[in-house]
């Protein structure tokens, strides 16, 4: 399981893409997806929503559980993923990619992002 | 006080195929080894394989050991034939269900009591317990068998290639002794999927080998390992229940609408068997005041009803959901619950279940979900 150099995660296990004009993509990883199983079912924030930095933004439910969606940032929801609702197995086949969850303007971010070397030692420790 | 978990003959063989591994009653059991949702389909398309060790095992033998049986258990044992298997359960006094068992007659006088992993110890206490009096050995078999299930529409074809018994001979619910890739085996065509299938008692120094050559006879056809999450969505389909959640001792057969596994007709010691006062009663009740009635139901959209959620209907709480997971074979969150009798009526309109505050819409359906093409 290899994470992604170029983005950034948090504790709660999402990630976050180097934000473009201001507008940052969020997903959860790998680690999250094999953990939860088969996603069946992703409540996403909508579009004009405010999230906040560690607080929960929507909820991702598996065969066996669910799971709240923390937000790694604090800004405006641009775009919500209607192939992950439509098809929340995304999440599992692709977090990375195709799966990825929301974009958000960001106005604020923590300062206790992890980068791609610091999340695998953590998740490893899981 | 924590205990490790105990493991079957087979962990090192379910972590070297990448197992995700859970505690299930005190056993380190695989829960999947790759996506549930393919183990699931697996089942009921070609074959899945199961390591099922956790269930206990207690072999009742001795001159009057079906009179201890038909005593201890609500069933009528004794018209259970040699080679031949019986869903039974074991009650309290007061008619509440200790567990569901099913009971294999091995011999004349040898049969074999399964108890779900949880409830051995109890089922084992109180048969021994209840043998007081009669000419008959309990014995705690746990140790003495792993337990392999192969399930799915390819099972017999696939056992076949590894067993002389007479598969076509041995119908559903019966078992005989006999050999699986050359090591003794008892085979039973017995499962929890909704599948055609069997399930191997072995010697756990046998599990290995069993599970590798069945593993390679089914590699054409499509068996995969399976774990404990895809069971549970297996049995859901099929409307089997699960102790812990339509079972309880809170309830007795009557109650959880399994009635008709009590017989009041039993031959032996005058008719007597534990519970039966209760069970009397409970029968009339169920009869003339159901409280409430198991039934199925399934989702209109795609929220996950799960154990303990209220049912609702116009706005009154009406029943509770036992058992809910996204059913892989409809597309769709399908969900056992008790619900007054009232609202039990397959089709009744405005029920809906409370997820997280929101009343999500559920039609009533009738139990099972699936039933397999014969």
């Amino acid at each position: 399981m290899s994470n992604p150099n170029e983005l950034r995660y948090t504790k709660e296990h999402e990630w976050l893409s180097a934000a473009e004009d201001g507008v940052a993509t969020v997903g959860i990883t790998e680690f999250a997806a094999n953990a939860l199983g088969d996603v069946v079912y992703a409540q996403l924030p909508e579009v004009g929503d405010t999230v906040t930095a560690g607080e929960t933004c929507g909820e991702l439910e598996s065969t066996k559980s669910v799971s709240d969606l923390y937000s790694p940032v604090t800004g405006e929801v641009v775009e919500a993923n209607q192939d992950v609702v439509d098809d929340p197995s995304l999440v599992n086949t692709a977090p990375f990619e195709g799966g990825w969850l929301f974009k958000v303007r960001v106005t604020g971010e923590p300062d206790d992002l992890l980068d791609a070397d610091a999340y695998t030692a953590f998740s490893a420790g899981n | 006080m924590t205990t490790a978990p105990r493991l079957t003959a087979l962990d090192a063989l379910h972590r070297s195929l990448g197992a995700t591994m859970t505690d299930f009653a005190g056993w380190d059991m695989p829960l999947r080894y790759g996506s549930e949702r393919d183990e699931h389909n697996a089942v009921r398309t070609k074959a899945g394989l199961f390591d099922l060790s956790h269930m206990g095992e207690i072999t009742v033998t001795g001159p009057q050991a079906v009179d201890l049986l038909d005593y201890a258990l609500v069933g009528n044992i004794s018209t259970v034939g040699n080679g031949r298997a019986r869903y039974t359960m074991i009650c309290r006094e007061d008619g509440g269900i200790l567990d569901d068992l099913i009971v294999y007659r091995l011999g004349e006088t040898e049969y074999m009591v399964v108890a779900n992993a949880s409830n051995a110890q109890v089922v084992l206490d109180a048969l021994t317990e209840r043998a007081a009096g009669f000419d008959a050995e309990v014995r705690d078999d746990r140790d003495a068998y792993a337990l392999i299930a192969v399930q799915g529409p390819e099972s017999p074809g696939i056992l076949k290639s590894l067993t002389d018994a007479d598969l076509d001979g041995l119908k559903y619910y019966a078992g005989l002794p006999g050999t699986v890739a050359g090591v003794p085996a008892l085979i039973a065509r017995t499962g929890y999927t909704g599948e055609d299938g069997f399930e191997l008692f072995l010697k756990p120094e046998h599990a290995e080998g069993v599970w590798k050559a069945l593993t390679e006879a089914g590699e054409g056809v499509g068996l995969i390992p399976c774990g404990l999450s895809c069971r549970d969505t297996l049995r859901l389909e099929a409307g089997m229940p699960l102790y812990g959640h339509e079972l309880t001792t809170a309830l007795t057969p009557f109650d959880a609408g399994l009635g008709r596994v009590v017989k009041f007709e039993k031959t032996t010691n005058e008719g007597r068997f534990v519970g039966r006062e209760a069970l009397e009663k409970a029968a009339e009740r169920a009869e003339t005041a159901p409280p409430r009635k198991l039934v199925g139901l399934i989702a209109e959209g795609r929220r996950v009803p799960r154990a303990g959620f209220q049912v609702v209907k116009d706005g009154e709480v009406i029943g509770e959901v036992t058992s809910g997971a996204p059913s892989p074979t409809l597309g769709k969150p399908i969900a056992m619950a008790y619900v007054d009798a009232a609202h039990a009526e397959p089709g009744t309109q405005g029920v809906g279940v409370d997820i997280r505050g929101t009343h999500e819409p559920y039609e009533v359906v009738a139990l099972p979900f699936y039933k397999r093409q014969k």
